[in-house]
């Protein structure tokens, strides 16, 4: 029995060659998410928001419209009421004025309507954020984002050369961005856990992005006389395997979370299974084309004197006779 | 040395590592009325989140300003007392209490220093850089103004947040024995957490109250129509009884809830329940003294301006120590004994978030979580298996010795599993995978270059590891800025992808290299299939 191989060995995809179109889409689908997110804006969760949510099981199925007219007699303001299953149902409204006083008073007036008009209902969750609180939620949870964000390229730069912080940051912003039009496009909603699951993604992409980078960094000082785009299609195209077959297991454990995972970590997984996506994509095009852009050369990460000394290295050039991708070359 | 140089020593130390990590997290899976007689060392476990086992989250927030407030009221008294106690005497007037300053105006001029000189005893040191907790200054020459200083009113919120978090905890929990925490949070927040409480407005309304505990007498020549009318004779006041109607009771305290120091249920010599409470020295001898004036009359214990009792003062009580009976049954005077205890909260807190999860949806969440995690674990290692045979499998054993790894490291800190954490568990999985990957793919590919196996092995490690240390060092940063910048949900992910990437990268890289290794060298194989 021989293993799967999903991707030949050798393949030898010009995946730069496309470069231009994958670029103008990804510059596409980042200015449509940001306007996405600046028209539609996020239906943000009360952890942001700050407000009141209860999550009720009904004994029977409810109509939608015959709730909401029921919540409606409290005279609270608008209650936004998600159905999650026939007889599942959450309803988030606003929190009063007129302090605690009011917010207890309001809590139970949900409570008690809905007991009332529905015998069996049982409440699976309560939670209530004053304004306070979530103002300070959100500013604390885009700090540990940006921050991270930052951290992170810097290391890379510290590691590789500012080229490469550059491409990391770049990308990373890509797939942020385009998680947060894809939140902005559904509307679904928006809380401090998917915070937590656009952080798996970045973690996931930078991972992508830094195989890559790595096989680039480790080609550079291997190949010091291909020119720069072979060079990064051959990059791409020795760590494709590993890209496919990474992805692929993400992709099946996630797609199995999806379908048998409890609901309340849906809008999660979903955004987790698009950010493989998004990462894969990003890392082989935006990641590596922008260190084009950014003319990265042979002598990045050895000076340009060192050349005589390097080519005596056996490493350095004998391989590249002998390798079936010298057909890459132009 | 080469990647698959293995000493003994480090083949034993890395199968000790393993199996004792592992062994941590085995009492998480047991019930814990089975591993209680068990020795503290083996009772490591890591707890479930409220997100996961149901339950209530309360945060609360202290009024600042009340503490201010009421320090600045202190400091009215102290003021008041030391001038017209102290000897000389200093007259003082136009007292005044704005902007959070106190100021007054000594009569004297003369007097002036010694006043400050005074005041200045009665404030004290705060930290280690010499700053009191009152500032004193003279203006025009005989205006004292007293001001807190920052670092005092900190202090003074710390301090007051301490007490109420004990008060808080005492309220909650009477007896120590659920299993419910309440610990500070940043300046002036305390979080409550109650595993498995499904109603929390009980609890709201036990916590949201500053109570206030006194003791007044009862006064018996006010007429009954009247009271119920809500009219009291002159240097009286009227009080709601908790079981219903009202009461008349002199407005002047006898002794006041601060000097109330145990209250606790007992029985009486008739074997009736009934309720003992002790006061300090001074309230004790408050207590007597008023108890001695008054014998056959009734008394009233006013929780809040709400009466809870008002039982007769039979004989007078002259050693602080009383006992309250009357027709209690053990519930009644045990919550009547609880609520005397509880005291009075320092500070208003108010309710700023809250959340509660119904144990089923917490029950329900586990169930569904952990068959999906199983048949996704399932399904990732069958994948890895026909993908890399041999090394699938030893990529298997990596991914369930991390799995188990992360769970004993998180119980031996006691570490909180949210949520959030089982997306953090859901990375470090992931990166555990591509770490495998990594290297398979590299043998894969050092062997298509024609390198011998044990060549190749070797390379495969050697190379991959370079992007695997990059990959995760940029997590642990990440890990890190959120944990010490994130809030709640953010840190619970944290904590568990920094534990889970030291783990995924030790099983993923030094674990599968024993494994492979320890093949290479038994079997000498030509070729790896791969």
């Amino acid at each position: 029995m021989r293993p799967l191989k999903l991707v030949p060995d050798n393949t030898n995809i010009p995946f730069l060659k496309y470069r231009n179109v994958a670029m103008s889409f990804s510059i596409l689908l980042i200015v449509a998410s940001l306007a996405l997110v600046a028209i539609r804006g996020f239906n943000l969760g009360i952890d942001f928001v700050g407000g009141q949510m209860v999550r009720v099981t009904f004994a029977q199925p409810v109509g939608i419209e015959d709730l909401r007219a029921k919540i409606d007699t409290l005279g609270q303001g608008e209650a936004t009421i998600q159905q999650f299953s026939p007889n599942e149902v959450s309803i988030r409204t606003q929190l009063p004025d007129g302090g605690e006083a009011a917010a207890n008073e309001a809590a139970s007036g949900i409570r008690s309507v809905v007991q009332k008009a529905y015998p069996g209902a049982k409440f699976g969750e309560v939670e209530s954020v004053s304004g306070q609180v979530s103002k300070e939620l959100f500013s604390s949870g885009a700090w540990a984002l940006g921050l991270a964000m930052l951290g992170i390229a810097l290391y890379i730069w510290f590691r590789f050369e500012w080229q490469f912080g550059i491409g990391a940051l770049f990308a990373l912003f890509h797939d942020v961005a385009l998680t947060l039009g894809f939140f902005a496009l559904t509307q679904l909603e928006f809380d401090l856990n998917v915070v937590a699951a656009v952080l798996t993604i970045i973690g996931y992409s930078l991972n992508d992005t830094i195989v890559v980078y790595d096989r680039i960094r480790e080609n550079l000082r291997k190949y010091r006389k291909m020119d720069i785009y072979s060079l990064l299609d051959l990059s791409i195209n020795e760590t494709l395997s590993r890209t496919v077959v990474t992805s692929l297991s993400l992709i099946i454990a996630l797609t199995v979370l999806l379908v048998l995972g409890p609901d309340v970590i849906f809008g999660f997984t979903a955004a987790m299974l698009l950010g493989i996506g998004i990462g894969t994509f990003s890392s082989v095009y935006v990641s590596a084309a922008i260190l084009l852009w950014l003319k990265l050369g042979p002598d990045s990460f050895v000076p340009a004197g060192d050349d005589k000394g390097g080519n005596k290295g056996g490493e350095r050039t004998a391989p590249r006779a002998a390798d079936p991708n010298q057909g890459a070359v132009p | 040395m080469l990647p698959l140089d293995f000493p003994r020593w480090k083949i034993w130390a890395t199968w000790a590592t393993i199996v004792i990590c592992c062994l941590f997290s085995v009492p998480s899976f047991i019930p814990k009325e089975q591993t209680a007689g068990w020795p503290a060392i083996f009772q490591t476990r890591f707890n479930l989140g409220l997100d996961l086992s149901g339950g209530s989250h309360i945060l609360l927030e202290a009024d600042t300003a009340d503490v201010a407030k009421s320090r600045l009221e202190q400091m009215d008294q102290i003021v008041r007392t030391e001038m017209r106690r102290g000897d000389p005497k200093i007259d003082i007037g136009e007292v005044s209490l704005q902007n959070g300053s106190l100021s007054f105006m000594v009569r004297d001029v003369t007097k002036v220093d010694a006043a400050v000189e005074r005041l200045r005893a009665q404030t004290r040191g705060v930290g280690v850089t010499g700053q009191r907790d009152w500032d004193i200054r003279v203006q025009d020459s005989n205006r004292v103004v007293v001001t807190p200083t920052k670092a005092g009113i900190d202090q003074a919120t710390d301090e007051a947040l301490d007490t109420a978090r004990d008060v808080v905890r005492k309220r909650i929990d009477p007896d120590g024995t659920k299993e419910v925490t309440v610990i500070r949070q940043g300046s002036n927040r305390i979080v409550v957490q109650v595993p498995g409480l499904q109603d929390p407005e009980g609890l709201k309304a036990l916590l949201g109250k500053t109570a206030k505990l006194e003791f007044k007498l009862v006064d018996l020549n006010a007429d009954p129509a009247q009271v119920a009318q809500g009219r009291a004779p002159v240097g009286s006041q009227v009080l709601p009884m908790v079981e219903g109607g009202f009461i008349a009771v002199k407005r002047q305290v006898m002794v006041s809830g601060d000097e109330l120091t145990d209250a606790y249920q007992s029985l009486d010599e008739n074997g009736a329940p009934d309720v003992v409470i002790k006061f300090n020295g001074q309230g004790g001898r408050k207590f007597a003294r008023v108890t001695q004036e008054n014998v056959q009359k009734p008394f009233a214990i006013i929780l809040d301006n709400q009466v809870l009792s008002a039982p007769n003062i039979n004989e007078p009580i002259l050693g602080g120590t009383a006992s309250i009976s009357g027709n209690y049954t053990v519930d009644s005077a045990n919550q009547l004994a609880i609520q005397l205890r509880s005291g009075k909260l320092p500070v208003a807190l108010k309710v700023v978030q809250e959340s509660t999860v119904g144990p089923d949806l917490g029950a329900d969440s586990i169930r569904k979580g952990v068959i999906a995690g199983t048949v996704a674990t399932l399904a990732v290692v069958l994948f890895m298996m026909i993908t890399y045979m041999r090394f699938g499998v030893y990529t298997t054993a990596a991914l369930v010795v991390n799995g188990f790894m992360i769970l004993g490291i998180m119980a031996i800190f006691n570490a909180t599993l949210t949520l959030p954490g089982i997306a953090g568990f859901v990375l470090t999985i992931g990166a555990a995978v591509d770490a495998n990957v990594l290297i398979n793919e590299r043998i894969r590919e050092e062997q298509a270059k024609g390198r011998a196996p044990m060549q190749a092995s070797e390379f495969g490690y050697k190379e991959a590891s370079r992007a695997i240390f990059d990959a995760n060092i940029t997590n642990v940063i990440s890990a890190v800025i959120m944990f010490t910048f994130g809030s709640g949900p953010i840190r619970g992910f944290a904590v568990v992808l920094a534990i889970g990437i030291v783990t995924s990268v030790f099983t993923g890289v030094t674990f599968t290299r024993l494994l492979v290794a320890g093949w290479l060298k038994r079997n000498r194989p030509k070729e790896i299939v791969i």
